[in-house]
């Protein structure tokens, strides 16, 4: 599984105070400690509050990388942000996200295939997040079919379902599960799936547990990525033994250890 | 119409080793090897990048060995070490050496760590190429040969052995002090293989410093087996286990001069014909279709299957690209 960190994100306090004044210490120091948790990419996400957001962005991936060589996922709903921080990196990085409506996809898979980038499509468009396995899976079916007619690789595309808070959306759960299977059928070779993990339990009272139960029962359905909170050791745990279980990874009696 | 050839798509690599280490870096190797890095399946060149090529190491002992007449004979005078060694390397070719310290056994000659270590020193004296060093077996008296041999030859990065689950911890520690690789064995089992890797980098020793042995059997004897592990290790190496990801070395020609094939006569079986083509054809055997399941480094006996692996290595290195 595609592990992306979710921390340098301005909607934490820590993150937000140090976009606001340039402290890169405070990014830098969450840069290297998921990094060393096993992060395969980092979020970078500029948070609404940012005076300048293209600034802000073009900051955080230049201090960033400063300290780590992990890909960067660049999140915010500023496109111009975005295309500023795809400049930069020294990789290629997730773009995160556009919604399954136009022009954001004409200028989302633009820049995706100019810097040779990955990208996130959300199963929702100006109506906002459906409700059920079919209007997610048409969303996503609009994004297959776009990204094809522009040439973009198929494996580089991460349909995210979009999950809600158990505590107020406690019907989306399956739904979302049953979209991650259904996205597998949709072309061949098939996009890959994505979750924002930790909407799942916003405002709950037992985060971690409902964190890996569901990132354990979606990596059952074939998810391939999911945002998380990767210096939550249980989670990572959970993602080591889903991948022995599900027979990716060879067992070994200190795979955790791997 | 035209044909549209499939190839596979990897994200990680199968890892690197060097052995030897020249004076520039405080060695005195007139060569070193590298093996590992590729991003594909054996002598997949149409797929994928395959940087350095599989090397033959020749095995040779501190005593004269009890092997199979036909085999000495090829071999020559195998009552000197530094002479068999130097044989290996001017006239046979052998890219590496693998030195079994067999003479160590306490059941066997017996010899005292301080003779064994002066035979090692010798022959680094006598051949630049890197070497491999292996114990005797037996346990007790490995841990303070090994040792003592990592101490004598620090700063050479020779390849030592072996470690095993039941006992790596003094060899990996020497290996980390004395600036050496390490050979670790598991028995035909990829679980163990694996486990093994992660126990001696908890230790500390960098993956790059280990080299796989997965046990070795020959044509005939359990192949087979062997050839599923070392491709199982490479798919994983390739679908990005670390831990899967070492190269391997195998040791072709003590398993294929213990299969009676290699060992009987033509008067016990004439229907078999002459008995050191058959054996030189047992050994290379065994070593080509262990390249083939993805080996790097091939520990081998016999001059005339040594010189037959390695024009096969020679064919395989030939880019097949589309």
């Amino acid at each position: 599984m595609i592990k992306i960190g979710e921390r340098i994100n301005g909607m934490f306090q820590d993150i937000g105070a140090a976009i606001q004044s340039r402290d890169a210490k405070v990014v830098q120091d969450w840069a290297v400690k998921q990094a060393e948790a096993g992060a395969d990419y980092l979020d970078v996400n500029t948070g609404p509050a940012a005076a300048d957001r293209v600034l802000a962005m073009e900051w955080l991936v230049e201090v960033i990388q400063d300290v780590t060589d992990v890909p960067l996922c660049l999140d915010c709903t500023n496109y111009d942000a975005i295309e500023a921080g795809l400049k930069l990196c020294k990789k290629p990085a997730i773009i995160n996200s556009t919604p399954a409506e136009m022009p954001k996809m004409e200028r989302v898979f633009g820049m995706a295939n100019d810097h040779g980038a990955m990208v996130i499509g959300l199963a929702m468009n100006e109506q906002g997040i459906p409700k059920d396995v079919d209007s997610r899976t048409a969303l996503a079916m609009e994004l297959v079919a776009y990204a094809d007619s522009v040439g973009f690789p198929m494996e580089d595309l991460l349909i995210d379902p979009l999950i809600l808070p158990v505590n107020v959306a406690q019907d989306h759960g399956p739904e979302v599960l049953e979209t991650i299977r259904q996205v597998k059928l949709l072309s061949s070779p098939p996009p890959k799936t994505n979750l924002g993990l930790s909407n799942v339990s916003q405002k709950t009272k037992h985060r971690s547990l409902i964190d890996r139960t569901y990132l354990v029962m979606a990596l059952a359905c074939g998810l391939d990525a999911a945002i998380i909170n990767v210096m939550d050791k249980d989670l990572m745990d959970a993602v080591a033994t889903s991948r022995i279980l599900l027979n990716q990874d060879i067992y070994a009696d200190s795979y955790l250890k791997a | 119409m035209a044909v549209e050839i499939v190839k596979d798509r990897y994200g990680s690599k199968v890892g690197t080793l060097t052995i030897g280490k020249g004076p520039a870096e405080g060695g005195t190797r007139t060569s070193v090897i590298t093996v590992g890095g590729e991003g594909t399946l054996p002598a997949y060149h149409f797929e994928g990048e395959l940087p350095h090529r599989p090397v033959i190491a020749m095995e040779i002992t501190d005593v004269a060995p009890e092997w199979n007449p036909v085999l000495l004979e090829a071999l020559g005078d195998v009552g000197s070490t530094t002479a068999w060694a130097k044989r290996c390397v001017d006239e046979f070719g052998a890219d590496m050496l693998y030195l079994s310290l067999i003479g160590a056994n306490p059941e066997g000659a017996d010899r005292s760590t301080d003779s064994c270590v002066q035979t090692v020193k010798e022959v680094l004296a006598e051949v630049g190429v890197p070497m491999a060093i292996v114990g005797c077996g037996n346990e007790e008296k490995d841990n303070e040969l090994m040792q003592a041999v990592a101490e004598a030859t620090a700063g050479e990065n020779l390849l030592l052995g072996v470690a095993e689950q039941e006992n790596y911890k003094t060899l990996t520690a020497a290996c980390i002090v004395h600036g050496h690789s390490l050979i670790a064995k598991s028995p035909i089992d990829i679980n163990m293989c694996k486990q093994l890797n992660i126990l001696i980098t908890e230790m500390n020793l960098p993956p790059e410093r280990i080299c796989i042995d997965p046990t070795t059997a020959a044509l005939g004897y359990g192949l087979e087996y062997s050839y599923s592990i070392i491709e199982r290790a490479r798919l994983g190496a390739l679908q990005g286990d670390k831990m899967l990801s070492m190269p391997v070395i195998a040791t072709v020609g003590y398993e294929a001069w213990r299969a009676k094939e290699a060992n009987a006569s033509e008067g016990e079986f004439p229907g078999w014909g002459p008995q050191e083509g058959r054996s030189v054809l047992w050994e290379s055997a065994t070593a080509a279709a262990l390249l083939q399941a993805g080996a790097h480094i091939l520990v081998m006996r016999h001059p005339e299957a040594v010189k037959l692996v390695r024009n096969h290595i020679d064919q395989l290195m030939v880019s097949n690209e589309y």
